[in-house]
């Protein structure tokens, strides 16, 4: 077995790496500082898209261009927390518009003037941490029976509660069913003439606001995902006895991660409910749950840039080629179809780094960034486990 | 007083009952060894000691305290740790996360990088694919993999389902007489297999089990000895 062994490796060390792992490579022997100063750039350029609004970006005449990039971050945001759900953690929660619902109802309820509170004015600023404490707590009061349950009956179960929170909504007298609430509010704040700057015709401000949710989110997720936490949820995901019999409290990291995952979405139901300033019950539907797993996958389940992107392509790309709107979603199908059979991982492929400051851990042990074998698992993480 | 004590288990999944009535003892320092056939109920007597499945009857004793109804993963923390059967490595990760996630309960850094020495040891293969994913490595390596990261919770007691399961015979012979060392230097181990021969020339003392109830009990020279026990388990007439 040896003999076996050695060309193997042989073979493997004679192919080419592929691209994204070179790409990796390269950016993992970077310094900080150098890593920084190209982060930098970048941002501040999706920060000026809004005002970028010519061809070939703009999405005009068809849909309002600051809109259209608003919803694109709104469901990059919406992806973010499903990823820690689904691509690190491992659980296919099919409900999680049940969250967002959430979310944007506490924002409703707490400042339009339908409201069944009798002085229902919050300021934002308060909504905003109340929205994501009560979805936390939907998402313990969710989590704590269904996450006994794995893969597909899980997926059934969450499934049935998305649907659950939008029947609530539909039966539900003080959540005005159909009729909705009018004028849910937004962030406070006006410019020098008075004007509000968060109104609903104008997207920039919303764009602005969600891109800074995310970036800040993005940094907090990273230092879980390096941290014990991360570690647990990869290894759950791996194998979830194995974790538990390695000493990884499977239950309560699980239920950390449907409770992370919800608190994201609470805030994105937030933005949604004030930007659009009507709530009812006709967005969250199983579809609308469907599409947020769409842009996890696609993008690449477990890479946090990669369900970014996915979220960019689910949300702006439609928005950007109406040119045969009654073929927008059979067009968006076949490219769904085709990219699952040439990139069945996602746009961007998952490679988690366990190790507590891995890369220093790394250089110090082989005096080379961090190599990941060509086959690995992480690399293509749409196989099974090992034979 | 043993280091473990199962007293009269039984392991139901559903109606089907796996195991009735199961009673034995590990001494600190043995090696003990589990054999029987298919479907006998070894692995699930060593998912009922390791917390994965829960007792319908019975008590396991763990150093003197009672574990039945102890969290598993609060039963590592205590001592117990297994290398599951099919070796059960994280294909993802490499070689090293794996047994990094073996000491997911300690905090004691300095103890933890002695313990990466030793397996390293023990097993210097592990050391030439520290970076290379679990998932990607031959059988016997996952093996070595599997039984050094349980290693890495540095257990009193370590749990070994199966580890020469689809092993080449001259790589059966090497595992065996790394389970040798690694009880000589100081870990009781819990052997379950199917190799009886070798497990039983190995363990300090043995234990049959038929269709879920322990038929024979003795020192593993006897077992080897007794007629029975070689007309059903080592292909001996």
């Amino acid at each position: 077995m040896s003999a076996e062994v050695t060309t193997r490796t042989q073979a493997s060390e004679g192919t080419r790496q592929p691209f994204g792992q070179r790409v990796r490579d390269w950016w993992n022997s970077r310094s900080r500082l150098e890593q920084w100063l190209m982060i930098i750039p970048v941002v501040v350029l999706v920060y000026l898209l809004p005002v970028m609004n010519f061809f070939p970006l703009s999405t005009e005449p068809w849909t309002d261009y600051e809109l259209a990039l608003f919803n694109a971050a709104r469901l990059g945001l919406i992806a973010l927390g499903l990823n820690v759900v689904l691509g690190q953690a491992g659980l296919l929660d099919l409900g999680y518009v049940g969250f967002f619902a959430v979310g944007a109802y506490v924002a409703a309820i707490m400042t339009s003037r339908d409201s069944f509170l009798t002085d229902p004015r919050y300021s934002w600023v308060v909504v905003v941490p109340v929205a994501i404490a009560i979805t936390m707590v939907s998402g313990v009061v969710i989590g704590t029976p269904t996450l006994r349950l794995r893969g597909d009956y899980l997926a059934i179960v969450t499934l049935g509660f998305g649907e659950m929170v939008r029947l609530l909504a539909d039966n539900l007298e003080p959540l005005r069913g159909n009729r909705g609430f009018q004028d849910v509010g937004g962030p406070p704040g006006t410019y020098a003439n008075g004007s509000p700057i968060f109104t609903q015709g104008d997207g920039k401000p919303w764009y602005w606001l969600t891109v800074t949710f995310i970036i800040v989110i993005l940094l907090l997720i990273g230092n879980l995902e390096r941290s014990r936490v991360g570690r647990a949820w990869v290894a759950i995901r791996e194998d979830e006895d194995v974790a538990e019999i390695m000493g990884v409290p499977t239950f309560r990291f699980k239920v950390w991660a449907f409770v992370i995952g919800a608190g994201i979405g609470g805030l994105s139901g937030v933005l949604y409910a004030g930007q659009v300033g009507f709530v009812n019950n006709q967005r969250f539907d199983v579809v609308t749950s469907i599409l947020f797993v769409a842009a996890v996958v696609l993008g690449g389940s477990g890479n946090k840039l990669g369900v970014l992107l996915g979220a960019l392509v689910i949300s702006y790309l439609p928005d950007r080629f109406q040119l045969a709107p009654e073929y927008r979603f059979l067009i968006f199908g076949i490219a769904l179809i085709v990219l699952m059979i040439f990139r069945p991982q996602g746009l961007l492929g998952a490679r988690q780094r366990l190790l507590a400051r891995g890369r220093q851990a790394y250089q110090r042990l082989v005096g080379k960034p961090e190599p990941v074998a060509t086959e690995s698992a992480l690399i293509d993480s749409g196989k099974g486990t090992n034979a | 007083m043993a280091l473990l004590e199962l007293h009269s288990v039984s392991v139901a999944y559903g109606r089907i009952q796996a195991l009735r009535d199961i009673s034995l003892t590990v001494e600190e320092g043995e090696i003990v060894t589990l054999i029987g056939a298919n479907g006998a109920g070894k692995t699930t007597t060593m998912k009922a000691i390791s917390g994965l499945v829960p007792l319908s009857q019975g008590s396991i004793e763990f150093d003197g305290a009672d574990i039945s109804k102890v969290r598993a993963d609060l039963r590592v923390v205590r001592g117990i740790c297994q290398a599951p059967e099919g070796r059960g490595v994280f294909p993802g990760m490499t070689v090293r996360e794996n047994l990094e996630m073996g000491c997911y309960t300690r905090r004691d850094r300095k103890a933890i990088a002695e313990d990466f020495d030793r397996v390293f040891e023990l097993f210097p293969r592990l050391k030439e694919r520290a970076t290379q994913a679990g998932g990607t490595l031959s059988g016997g390596e996952q093996q070595m993999v599997a039984i050094g990261r349980a290693l890495m919770a540095r257990p009193r007691l370590l749990l070994l389902d199966e580890p020469s399961m689809g092993l080449a015979p001259q790589f059966i012979q090497q595992i065996f007489n790394i389970i040798t060392e690694i009880n000589k230097q100081g870990t009781t181990v819990l052997l379950v297999e199917q190799n009886a021969q070798q497990a039983l020339s190995r363990a300090h003392r043995g234990y049959v089990l038929e269709t879920g109830s322990v038929t024979r009990a003795s020192t593993g020279k006897d077992l080897l000895a007794d007629p029975a026990v070689k007309e059903a388990y080592l292909g001996v007439a």
